[in-house]
């Protein structure tokens, strides 16, 4: 099938991905704080209330747990919400409806149960908004068996791992990161998914790996830019989901450069890079030829001031300077 | 009821007027980029936190949510050093690390500013448990929003407080939508503070008015009387209209723009006093310039000491994470 492609921003990549799932199954609908009247918080879902009407885009109380509580029990009853938080902040609020409810509802009644359950949320920090509404905490979410969770970095990825997650009969944690949303690339016009649970390269190299997701590809793809100039060819694998987490290209990548360089948004105690680190010597060990480094978040909750809080974060000169301590 | 002089409430004028500059200021920081993240105005508010202030005693506790410069400012909170905190200064009430929806002076028993949706009301049912514990007569204050009272940690903390019977009067200041919701999409009653009964709470008999200020400290005075003998929990709810977006960048589908000029003739606690200390002809329109010069000048001077003070030195990063 021949396709053209457009590039349009990731908010829009998300915007389209709901609205043609919502105009391809009528089981679809959207529930959560402002996603109705006000048109998203992030404008994602501006204009759908208008097209879609009050039944399929509900404006809810402030109340996460009965947000995706609720979401939980209509899946489970044959609808295929897709529910919002507003941003992962206040997701912990929800975390017994999620952990305890969504993830577990298929097992733990011997699979009788399906929760074919989309949230979506936005995450991440360097936006002065203090340390009640900056987390990036994806890995908690990753830790439960029986939840997936979902971190695009791209408006190709974001669009087309949408539709898989809404397609799938499991329960999927689906992370937009918000600084993300203005970012541009292109996207086909046709109809297509990405397969949920596969990492994808997105640049080549042979120096170094850089393992990252959402957010941090961008900064890695800087940090390559950067290490290019002085000659040092990084490659950059994303990770793309969390959970399921595929490690093939990672451990194929490392087996080219035998450096691997982790770059996660969250806190580093017990984050991506201890998983994907841990994992590496499980299946690759006698591959490295330095030991795995990590750069993260510093291990603080994030300040308001603005230079303070930009200090905590990742950014592409961290990056430079952990793969220059291993090469 | 004791009437208040003329000086005290020339004084409340000069606070409501304090926060209201006070915030203007602040919303042309933010577009200076002076002040980021998000910023939550209280203008059209400012009755409720200078009532409040002017009943209760200066060792009773109060908690807020994230819309907290006028409850900080009307505490007696530095200026300067709320002014600070607004642009992330190492002289800011929290150091520069909580910003505008995160602040708090332990010296004046202002728990603070907490920005997740109904978070601090269970505080403060544990911060009037602790002053139960020990015997202090203090009393808790807890003022939130409309949208909190859907929240289970509302429930659960009223449910908490009745049980108890903590010494906590909660405050909601309903400004009639949370963020773009109106309070009829979100909550099942209409009359919030009809919430107290499932709870068996005594709670003011009619929906108050927040633009007049008279009118909520005669509640605040009666509620602080039950509270204050150990009766336990006393709610509260003021009807009220924020002038200004939910924070900066709101836009505004959710009311029309003739609704928002309507309130602001109408519903002006700060016109309101001014009108009726000259109507009943208490003070001259000089004796208000005045007065509202006054607060002019104290926010240039908060802004200049704000701009002059340094920002947090890097290794603040690091201290207080843990004690
Ligand atoms: C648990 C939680 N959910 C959502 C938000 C986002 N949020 C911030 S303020 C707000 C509206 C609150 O409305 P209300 O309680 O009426 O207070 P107001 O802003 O009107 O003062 C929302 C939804 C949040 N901060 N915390």
């Amino acid at each position: 099938m021949s396709t053209s492609n457009q590039v349009i921003t990731y908010r829009q990549a998300v915007s389209d991905a709901l609205w043609e799932e919502m105009e391809r199954d009528e089981k679809i609908f959207i529930m959560g704080e402002e996603v109705g009247v006000w048109g998203g918080t992030y404008a994602v879902t501006k204009g759908f209330i208008d097209q879609f009407g009050e039944k399929r885009v509900r404006d809810t109380p402030i109340a996460e747990m009965a947000i995706v509580g609720a979401a939980v029990g209509a899946a489970m009853n044959g609808l295929r919400p897709v529910a919002e938080i507003m941003t992962i902040n206040f997701a912990f609020l929800a975390l017994d409806a999620l952990v305890n409810h969504a993830a577990k509802a298929h097992y733990m009644f011997g699979g009788q149960f399906k929760v074919p359950l989309v949230v979506r949320t936005t995450t991440g920090g360097g936006r002065q908004l203090g340390a009640t509404h900056s987390h990036a905490p994806e890995p908690i979410f990753a830790h439960f068996p029986g939840l997936y969770v979902i971190c695009p970095s791209t408006p190709y990825d974001a669009k087309g791992l949408l539709k898989a997650a809404i397609r799938d009969d499991n329960p999927v944690l689906f992370v937009e990161h918000s600084t993300l949303y203005q970012t541009r690339g292109a996207v086909p016009d046709s109809d297509y998914t990405v397969p949920i649970g596969v990492s994808d390269v997105k640049r080549e190299g042979s120096d170094v790996t850089l393992v990252s997701y959402s957010k941090m590809v961008q900064i890695s793809l800087e940090a390559a830019d950067l290490l290019a100039k002085e000659g040092v060819s990084a490659e950059v694998v994303d990770l793309r989901c969390l959970r399921p987490l595929d490690m093939k290209p990672v451990i194929e990548s490392l087996k080219k450069t035998n450096r691997v360089v982790v770059v996660e948004e969250n806190w580093p105690r017990f984050g991506v890079g201890a998983e994907v680190a841990m994992q590496i010597m499980e299946q690759a060990f006698d591959w490295l030829d330095a030991p795995v480094k990590r750069v993260s978040q510093e291990d603080v909750p994030l300040p308001y001031s603005r230079d303070l809080e930009q200090s905590a974060l990742p950014n592409p000169a961290k990056v430079v300077a952990a793969v220059k301590a291993i090469l | 009821m004791t009437t208040p002089d003329k000086e005290t409430m020339l004084n409340w004028y000069r606070q409501m007027v304090l926060i209201r500059r006070f915030e203007e200021k602040c919303a042309e920081l933010y577009t200076t980029g002076d002040i980021g993240g998000f910023l939550h105005l209280y203008i059209g508010q400012e009755a409720i936190a200078v009532a409040a202030q002017s009943i209760f005693r200066a060792d009773d506790n109060i908690i807020t949510a994230y819309r907290d410069h006028g409850v900080a400012l009307a505490r007696g909170i530095p200026t300067k050093t709320v002014m600070a905190e607004m642009l992330g200064k190492a002289t800011g009430v929290s150091k520069g690390k909580g910003g505008s929806m995160h602040l708090a002076d332990i010296d004046r028993r202002f728990w603070g500013g907490w920005a997740i949706v109904g978070g601090h009301l269970p505080l403060a049912a544990g911060i009037a448990l602790a002053d139960q514990y020990s015997g202090a007569d203090r009393i808790t204050v807890a003022f939130m929003g409309d949208g909190s009272t859907n929240i289970g940690y509302f429930h659960e903390a009223l449910n908490l407080a009745a049980v108890w019977k903590l010494p906590v009067i909660w405050v909601v200041e309903n400004n009639q939508y949370g963020m773009g919701t109106a309070v009829t999409r979100a909550s099942a009653v209409s009359d919030i503070v009809k919430k107290a009964e499932a709870y068996g709470m005594p709670c003011c008999q009619q929906v108050l008015d927040g633009a007049d200020i008279f009118e909520i400290r005669e509640q605040f005075e009666m509620a602080e009387a039950y509270v204050r003998d150990g009766e336990g929990s006393y709610m509260m709810e003021i009807l009220t209209y924020r002038f200004r977006g939910h924070s900066m960048g709101d836009p505004e589908r959710y009311r029309q723009q003739e609704e928002v000029e309507k309130k602001k003739t109408e519903a002006d606690p700060i016109i309101r006093l001014g009108n009726y200390l000259l109507e009943k002809k208490l003070v001259t329109q000089e004796e208000l310039d005045a007065q509202a010069q006054s607060a002019e000048e104290e926010v240039a001077e908060a802004i200049e000491f704000a701009k002059k003070s340094p920002f947090p030195a890097p290794e603040e990063l690091y201290a207080n994470v843990y004690v």
